[in-house]
């Protein structure tokens, strides 16, 4: 390597060397839901953004909307984002009716303001079920989820002893179905999709991964017996299918986990 | 003031030293552990390995996380792999090897004992996680399948498709739900911590914000543990999540933790490039890609056409042709610089910050089924981000701060200065020297939390006179109202600028100053910006809200408020270590060809800065590095 000289190379920092950004820019109006909190009633409220690249993700709009908005002495909207890569599971909303907006199999951290158009209205809500209850504007308590994975989403096994991680071979094709069911990542669109806010494309997603694999084997029935049941006492409603959970499933879960689960649970009750 | 950091290193023989540890530790009867309780802050996979190790032993623990789940921690994101001594291959890989490759690759600023041990533990961690169900990826046979990564020349990467951190994290997370569901654990999530109680000089308990209803609490308890994570978000942009902080750790700082190699940061050669002043964060593009995709430029500067159109002959493969030993799969600092070397030459790509990872040559060797199968996940983010088709065009790539490899200083049990108080994964500062390899990170948080720390926090419990404690003692109440009075403050300056603009600000100078090349004069003014940024801050700084709701501005401000301590920190340790090791580049030490180049003779030691009541006027103590097993020599990957 030539010696080098340059401090850190790109023009201010990784930041865009011109001061702003690439891509094409928008005007947008946006109705979003606010809500002061748990027990205040919500109402929607416009606003107006002028300048959102359509480079920009979701996200960093919002990020914007707020700048805006703490200069102009409002309250900015509460939203719940983590990763901003798609993998935590921690975002999402209602973006014209749809959970996580317009793409397919894309959460709303990586939908890209390139999917709207200039001059359009857009709907923001936060996922409404009643097991989901509003914390504040977007952001919403999905406590229930954890009680479902709590009750069984596991293989009941402590620390240490385990035998060799190839004592049991797997075979592939098993392999990728239960890692096809493992990539949820629990954010919840499922059930705000879902006419009953059914939980079921979630709660099967674990007990599917888990029936694939041996490991899985030994408490297999009692799991789907203990997940559905907690699933059912939180307020989760039950599958008609509909089919909208897999429609929005930002990691592309099937729907024949479901199936699946119906099969485990029969199982346990037999 | 070398004597003041022991590193408990045991005696022996660098194999024996963990098993004759072990046995020579303290332990606490079963019956007895109940008696016990433990914080646990952060629930990524160093924490939420911890927290259910420690729970399924007996003992009384209490987790916490800022996010809605701890299943959202950022160690979900890591990408590619996780590495284990298992020689599956049949490669010539061990565990010396492993401890090898990882010293070599932290450019020997590591200790080697703890380097050994995270080597020895490494294959039950892929045991321990194919019991609980963690998919890995397999061969048609039934057995687990490899890749490799950089630094290496085994195979010895354990992987789920492009998501192998979701799958670790799911498998611990599950193990702690396990835990709450058997009330060995009580978890409390959407809380974070803004303070350590030391009582008596020992860790005995942390202050809280509820950040739903704002109520700030006190935890009592025996042992503190922070899995807390990285600091890389002191550079605004950054590969991590928009919640990871510095505020655990700088806050244990204030305490009395010492902080060390506080200016070690990878910075991560194959990130997606900036689009604009806009965005929040960038994104990762795994290096596991390159072991299929070949990174290039065109040998000509300011060649504009496009990728497809540019002649074989007329391309720059540089890291095959500098490097033919390890090729694309050099370590990452090095890739990184010579990513920037030839964007600064005026070859890079697209915008001018970018360099192609071309697939082209392994899609037509495997065909483009096998390449989706490997990287499917991967190559649809590129095109989501991007709006391009990687599979069609070559990716275009950048370096971007990634991971940290300082933290707070802890001895071979991990516990920091403050006795109690232990750090693990990549809080601590411990096993990974200048520069991480690949894969290692996930290896390093569940090695601390299933197979360390249930040792050694034994040892500390089993071997200590704890006097009891409650929430009433004067040392909770005074913490608690140093956190209120911040709080408070930072809510009643209402100023002009966002936290946000104060982040972005501070990110700048670091990336500029105290990114992939540093100097002393870039450093210098680092020195003098970041104090005047801190000063506008606490004069400026706008937080709209309340203390008493959810509050997500203040959040960040009480984040920011911590960066632009830590940031002074940081540009004063990078200009105190006169050498360039791993990622440490200091443009005035390097050989000829641009590498790094060490200074063993004044630097083969860890830094460690003992806070002393002001920032900026942190005491440099030292823990010199001995190398008993591995020779020190200018590392080669040529």
């Amino acid at each position: 390597m030539a010696t080098m000289t340059t401090t850190n190379g790109h023009a201010a920092n990784g930041h865009a060397a011109n001061g702003h950004s690439k891509g094409k820019m928008l005007n947008l109006t946006l109705q979003v839901w606010r809500q002061k909190n748990a027990t205040a009633k919500g109402r929607m409220e416009e606003y107006k953004l002028k300048g959102v690249s359509t480079e920009m993700s979701f996200l960093e709009m919002l990020d914007m909307l707020n700048e805006q908005l703490i200069k102009e002495g409002k309250d900015p909207v509460a939203f719940d984002h983590d990763c901003r890569e798609g993998i935590c599971g921690m975002c999402g909303a209602m973006v014209n009716g749809y959970a996580h907006g317009p793409d397919e199999a894309t959460t709303l951290c990586q939908t890209h303001m390139r999917s709207f158009s200039d001059g359009e209205t857009i709907t923001i809500e936060p996922w409404r079920a009643k097991a989901f209850p509003v914390i504040k504007d977007l952001a919403v308590d999905r406590t229930s989820f954890e009680r479902i994975i709590q009750a069984g989403g596991y293989v009941s096994i402590g620390t240490g002893g385990a035998p060799d991680g190839n004592s049991i071979p797997i075979p592939k094709e098993a392999a990728d179905k239960a890692m096809d069911a493992a990539q949820c990542i629990g954010c919840g669109a499922c059930v705000a999709a879902c006419p009953n806010a059914s939980a079921m494309l979630f709660t099967s997603a674990k007990i599917s991964h888990l029936a694939h694999l041996p490991q899985g084997q030994v408490e297999r029935r009692e799991r789907a017996a203990n997940m559905i049941r907690a699933m059912d006492e939180l307020g989760f409603g039950n599958c008609t299918n509909h089919g909208e959970c897999e429609a929005v499933c930002p990691k592309e879960i099937k729907m024949e986990n479901i199936a699946l689960m119906n099969r485990e649970y029969f199982g346990a009750l037999v | 003031m070398a004597t003041v950091l022991d590193s408990k290193v045991p005696s022996g023989p660098l194999g024996e030293k963990w098993e004759k540890h072990k046995f020579e530790s303290k332990l606490v009867n079963p019956a007895n552990r109940r008696k016990f309780s433990v914080i646990v802050v952060g629930t990524g996979l160093a924490g939420a390995s911890a927290a259910a190790s420690l729970g399924d032993m007996g003992y009384k623990v209490k987790a916490f996380c800022f996010q809605d789940s701890p299943r959202r921690a950022h160690s979900i994101a890591a990408q590619g792999g996780i590495n284990a001594a298992k020689n599956y291959r049949n490669d010539g890989d061990s565990t010396y090897r492993l401890f090898y490759d990882t010293i070599k690759g932290g450019d020997y600023r590591a200790r080697e004992a703890n380097v050994h041990r995270l080597a020895e533990v490494s294959t039950n961690i892929i045991d321990q996680c194919v019991a609980q169900g963690v998919p890995f990826a397999r061969e048609y046979g039934g057995l687990l399948d490899n890749r490799s990564f950089g630094g290496a020349q085994v195979s010895r990467t354990f992987y789920a498709r492009g998501q192998t951190g979701q799958q670790l994290l799911l498998g611990a997370y599950s193990a702690l739900s396990r835990q709450i569901h058997l009330k060995n654990v009580e978890m409390h999530t959407r809380t974070e911590m803004l303070d350590v109680v030391v009582i008596g000089g020992r860790a005995r308990g942390i202050i809280t914000r509820n950040l739903v209803t704002g109520a700030v609490e006190r935890h009592v308890a025996d042992a503190v543990l922070l899995c807390t994570g990285g600091y890389g978000n002191v550079f605004f942009l950054s590969t991590n999540a928009q919640g990871c902080n510095v505020t655990a750790t700088w806050r244990a700082h204030r305490r009395g933790a010492f902080f060390a190699n506080p200016c070690y940061t990878q910075i991560h050669p194959t990130c997606i490039p900036v689009h604009g002043e806009d965005q929040s964060k960038l994104t990762l593009m795994s290096e596991s890609l390159r072991n299929d995709g070949r990174v290039w430029v065109p040998k000509a500067k300011g060649d504009k056409r496009r990728a497809e159109d540019i002649p074989e002959a007329e391309r720059d493969y540089f890291l095959e042709r500098k490097y033919p030993a390890f090729g694309n799969l050099v370590p990452r600092d090095i890739a990184s610089r010579n990513a920037k070397e030839v964007c600064d030459e005026g070859r890079g790509v697209g915008d001018g910050q970018a360099v192609y990872l071309d697939f082209a040559a392994s899609i037509q060797r495997v065909g483009e089924d096998v390449i989706r199968d490997r990287y499917g996940n991967l190559f649809d983010m590129y095109a989501k981000i991007t709006a391009e088709n990687p599979y069609k065009t070559p990716m275009q790539i950048y370096p971007a701060v990634h991971y940290t490899m300082g933290g707070l200083w802890v001895d071979y049990n991990l516990q920091s200065t403050i006795p109690g108080l232990f750090v693990l994964g990549e809080a601590n500062f411990s096993d990974h020297g200048a520069n991480r390899l690949g894969a290692s990170a996930l290896m390093q948080g569940l090695a601390d939390g299933y197979f360390v720390i249930p040792y050694t926090l034994g040892n500390y419990l089993g071997g200590t006179k704890l006097d009891p404690v409650d929430a009433n003692a004067p040392e909770f109440g005074a913490t608690e109202n140093e956190v209120n009075e911040r709080v408070n403050k930072l809510l009643s300056i209402k100023g002009n600028k966002t936290p946000l603009a104060f982040h972005k600000e501070l990110g700048k100078i670091m990336w500029n100053e105290c990114g992939m090349a540093r100097n002393k004069a870039g450093l210098e003014s680092a020195l003098k910006r970041i104090p005047e940024l801190r000063e506008e801050f606490w004069n400026n700084v706008k937080v709209s809200g309340e203390a008493g709701e959810f509050n997500q501005q203040l959040e960040r401000a009480g984040r920011v408020a911590d960066f632009l301590e830590f940031g002074e920190l940081f540009a004063k340790d990078a200009l105190i270590r006169e050498e360039s090791c791993g990622g440490h580049f200091r443009e005035e030490h390097q050989t000829e060809e641009g590498e790094a180049k060490r200074d063993d003779d004044n630097f083969a030691h860890v830094a460690a800065y003992e806070w002393t009541g002001s920032n900026g006027a942190q005491t440099r103590h030292v823990e010199q590095l001995v190398f008993e097993n591995v020779k020190l020599t200018q590392r080669s990957y040529k």
